[in-house]
């Protein structure tokens, strides 16, 4: 794995991304700067980590989809480079085309931070393949626009294809309202492109993967970057 | 546009909250009547926000040194070393009467301005607390305060980057005209890499960074050290605004900056913005200082020196430089997007000089305008002592009746309405997140935990200053020691009404006198603050409210204990000495409607002897399961432990104290520790042995909490109890 993170101003999740990315990896990630124009070379992974971008004062993650260095990230996906969104870069990659939709203000018009159950819905990616099919995995939210919406079409056709891939569920597993924390379209959490290399998820893996947090079920959709990508040199 | 030479008649001196006697020491100390910038300066300086000069004199007396204190009171924020090469810095500051003018902005100001003092200092912040006051729920303004502090505080330090761990919320009638919002920011640094205000060297460029000044908080310090009254409504322009993406920028820049070696000296623009800044760094280190305000970057053009003067926007940093750093320090910022710019020179006058457009518009004595601003010894008077109320004297009610209505009232009820809206995660180093009794986060990079509590029983302090300030002490050692935390230092919030009043001005100096006594007994030493006065509207004060913010120490954050209750059938041993101490208690006042009596005394002794006890035990390893007890007693500390395990217990009747006292007395110096039986045996034998009451008072197990001979209760029931006030009040319409 040769991962690199994004680094825009406001961002303030890239720490975090990078200290998970190193622990199941054992390769520090390169810190790329907004306004550079090309990506490392060699890079197999692009991570555009949360935050709050350029202060998510415009809509969020706007701004940061039209940095420079974006122009390459979209440049990496068209070549089938894998590409991890998470929280505002969830936000960013949906706003730059790389994925469908978009996140609005939760329906609560509050910030919520919370773990809460997701539902490994797809395994067949390179981001999943470490969980079982229908798993409920815990994992932290900490957002205050996560709600995902999309025209009907859209989200027929994510749903028809299997692109929903994390769904926000309650402990066993099923899927209501009340488990729901921020009132997105059919409980989507994540979603990945239909070439299946770019994937936006707006809880927080990074935030669960070792004992100190509480559980380790955050540390499998790193393993299945690992597994995905070719050791690195 | 004000002109600088207006007459300065009496009514312009009374606007700018100067006393007549302090108009006349500024006459005499310039000899001349000042220029109105003059006056807007000395305003800004000598309130009391920023002079302390109610509060000095007592302040000098408190214990501010240890073997760890690197940096006592003084400068931006205390700092305190934790071994292997690094410090702790830290404060807590109050930001009360913004707050109740403008909810959001007050409280995202407060964030931001001890965030700042915080990495003034070198440090990058790893936690915030906060510990609010509001009033009675159903006063019409509450709800409007609550939602607007609660989404200000998360909306500023979500977006900045940092946890928020924990804090208290409390309600009460004495805060119906003026809540108190208290924020508190923790950061790190190498013990070789602090950085300080007091600027040295004559002739060096003073560096202007951050965010532009614009006409927001203009007089805020001024309005922070008056009473409100009705027209509370006008003082909404002195509030400033807070711009968290900025504040990371500056952030990331001011680390990246000290690093290059360039720093000299370095102070934040907090209150009373670009005065303050300037005068601290130029009084602290003996030298004058000239600023040229056509060089100030500003928001808005036709700004005037006044305006300038005391604007109290955000974001904003002065910075003495080494001049042959300053092109590398201009690229940091240049690569930041923020504004740099040299706006003035240290000289060696002694004087404050300030120029606009090629005009003197102030020339002041430094020094007496910093560190020899005036300083009062207000008259003050000791409160009357209360009697000990007897527990024959509050009604006895069933107990799980009691419980149950308890721990689902406004004062009682789990927070989590509260700090969800909070990203407490941020960072990945939160080991206990809210709803502890002390939020754990680990030092990057090592194994090594610090705890953080904030505490204070303003009704105790009510009853009796000098107890209840003991007692703010000693409960934030208690829940330092909870978790396993070594209680190291102490950061205070000294919120009070008028000091003018002998009476509020004594309760300021019982409650100093009794954090002091518990400090020294404690080795708890106060190495940061701030002081809130004025805390009142139309002449009602608030309660004393001197908030304690404790930083405790730990060496293995995986031995740290919470209070849940864990899944084996566990014993429970009770620590400390019970009388049933009912007067003040939260008990007495849901079902007396009283707060009557004296609170319940602190024997710092064995408040220190039983903390020790209860550390070392989980040092040690040998226990893991604790909790402290506070408002609401026995009966309260052991149902939140079964709810935050989702686990049954059942603890029998003492046999000696009445039911309702035992249950929910709030003798102090108590714990909880649940544990193996073979284990509690062990520690109980133990305890008693050195000296300690403890007894095996009832066991873990089941889906029920039992209390003496009451009717058992669900703990999933008293779940629902617990979680249901808040969001519930919370959604009804405003």
């Amino acid at each position: 794995m040769k991962a690199a993170v994004l680094v825009f101003p406001g961002i303030n999740r890239e720490t975090d991304m990078a200290k998970a990315l190193a622990a199941v990896s054992g390769v520090k990630p390169a810190m790329v700067w907004h306004t550079d124009t090309d990506l490392p070379a060699g890079t197999d992974l692009v991570v555009v980590p949360g935050g709050f971008s350029y202060g998510d004062y415009l809509r969020c993650g706007a701004i940061a989809a039209r940095a420079p260095i974006m122009r390459a990230v979209a440049a990496h996906a068209e070549r089938g480079g894998l590409v991890l969104g998470v929280c505002n870069g969830f936000q960013i990659i949906t706003e730059a085309g790389l994925l469908p939709g978009a996140l609005v203000r939760n329906a609560s018009m509050k910030f919520i931070c919370k773990e809460v159950n997701l539902k490994v819905e797809n395994r067949e990616t390179a981001f999943t393949s470490a969980y079982r099919h229908g798993q409920v995995i815990r994992c932290p939210v900490a957002h205050g626009e996560g709600n995902y919406v999309a025209d009907d079409g859209t989200i027929a056709e994510l749903e028809a294809e299997g692109r929903v891939v994390f769904r926000y569920c309650d402990p066993t597993g099923h899927i209501s309202p009340a488990a729901n924390p921020n009132g997105s379209t059919n409980a989507i959490a994540g979603i990945i492109n239909a070439r299946g290399n770019v994937l936006g998820m707006m809880p927080h893996p990074e935030n669960l993967i070792e004992a100190l947090h509480g559980g380790l079920d955050g540390r499998p959709l790193f393993d299945s970057l690992v597994a995905a990508l070719p050791k690195a040199a | 546009m004000l002109r600088n030479d207006v007459p300065i008649t009496p009514e312009l001196v009374k606007s700018h909250g100067l006393k007549p006697d302090e108009y006349q020491r500024i006459l005499d100390l310039i000899g001349r009547e000042p220029t109105l910038t003059e006056l807007g300066i000395f305003s800004a300086m000598w309130n009391e926000h920023c002079s302390y000069k109610s509060s000095k004199k007592w302040l000098k007396t408190m214990p501010v040194s240890g073997p760890r204190v690197i940096q006592g009171p003084g400068e931006n924020a205390g700092v305190v070393d934790i071994g292997d090469g690094q410090a702790v810095i830290f404060k807590m500051e109050s930001h009360n009467h913004p707050s109740y003018i403008e909810p959001y902005q007050g409280a995202t100001t407060g964030v931001g301005g001890i965030l700042r003092d915080v990495f003034t200092m070198g440090a990058r912040p790893v936690a915030c607390m906060n510990a609010l006051r509001f009033g009675e729920p159903d006063h019409p303004k509450t709800k409007h305060i609550v939602s607007g502090v609660v989404a200000g505080i998360g909306g500023y330090g979500n977006s900045f980057g940092v946890p928020t761990v924990g804090g208290e919320v409390n309600f009460h009638p004495r805060y119906n005209g003026n809540c108190l919002v208290n924020a508190m920011a923790v950061g790190l640094a190498d013990t070789d890499k602090i950085f300080y205000s007091k600027a040295e060297g004559v002739g060096l460029p003073v560096v202007y960074l951050g965010s532009k000044t614009g006409r927001d908080g203009v007089g805020g310090a001024t309005m922070a050290s008056a009473e409100f009254d009705d027209k509370i409504e006008e003082k909404r322009p002195t509030v400033q605004v807070g711009d968290p993406f900025s504040e990371k920028l500056l952030l990331e820049a001011t680390l990246e900056l000290m690093k290059t070696g360039a720093v000299v000296a370095i102070q934040d623009m907090g209150a009373a913005g670009l005065t303050c800044s300037a005068v601290e760094m130029g009084a602290k280190g003996d030298l004058g200082l000239e600023l040229n305000l056509d060089a100030v970057p500003c928001r808005e053009p036709g700004m005037t020196a006044y305006e300038m003067m005391l604007s109290e926007s955000q974001e904003r940093m002065l910075m003495v430089l080494h001049p042959d750093k300053r092109a590398a320090a201009e690229a940091v910022f240049r690569k930041w997007g923020l504004d740099f710019a040299v706006v003035g020179y240290t000289t060696d006058t002694l004087r404050f000089v300030v120029k606009h457009h090629g005009e003197v518009m102030a020339d002041l004595p430094i020094k007496e305008l910093g560190d020899q601003a005036p300083e009062y010894d207000r008259p003050w008077v000791a409160a009357a002592k209360r009697p000990v109320i007897g527990a024959g004297d509050v009604p006895a009610v069933d107990i799980a009746d009691a419980l149950e209505k308890i721990i689902a009232t406004p004062d009682m009820c789990s927070r989590r309405w509260v700090w969800e809206q909070y990203d407490h995660l941020i960072q990945g180093n939160t080991a206990q997140r809210p709803g502890g009794d002390a939020a754990v986060v680990r030092v990057e990079g090592t194994r090594k935990g610090l705890g953080i509590s904030c505490d204070v029983t303003p009704r105790y302090c009510e009853a009796d200053p000098f107890e209840g300030g003991k007692q703010a002490i000693a409960e934030a050692y208690r829940n330092l020691s909870a978790v396993g935390a070594l209680p190291i230092a102490v950061t205070d919030n000294l919120n009070f009404g008028n000091p003018e009043k002998p009476e509020i001005m004594g309760q300021f100096v019982g409650c100093v006198q009794g954090i002091s006594q518990a400090c020294i007994a404690l080795d708890f030493p106060i190495v940061s603050g701030n002081v809130s006065l004025y805390n009142e509207t139309n002449g009602q004060a608030i309660l004393p409210t001197p908030a304690i913010g404790g930083v405790g120490l730990m060496a293995d954050v995986e031995q740290m204990a919470t209070i849940a209750l864990k899944p084996a059938d566990e014993a429970i041993v009770l620590i400390g000495a019970t009388e049933g101490w009912l007067g003040q208690s939260i008990y007495q006042r849901e079902f007396a409607g009283r707060e009557e009596g004296a609170p319940p005394p602190v024997d710092l002794a064995s408040e220190r002897r039983h903390g020790e006890f209860v550390r070392g035990l989980i040092e040690q390893g040998r226990i893991a399961t604790v909790h402290d007890l506070s408002d609401g007693g026995l009966a309260v500390a052991v149902a939140e432990m079964a709810i935050a395990g989702k686990r049954g217990a059942r603890v029998e009747a003492s046999g000696q104290i009445a039911d309702h006292a035992y249950f929910f007395g709030e003798d102090q110096g108590r714990y909880l520790i649940a544990a193996p039986r073979a284990v509690a045996e062990a520690v109980v034998a133990e305890a008693v042995a050195g000296g300690i009451p403890a007894a095996i008072i009832g066991s873990v197990g089941g889906s029920e909490l039992q209390l003496g001979a009451s009717r058992a209760i669900l703990v999933s029931k008293l779940h629902h109890q617990h979680e249901a006030w808040f969001p519930a009040y919370m959604s009804q319409e405003l």
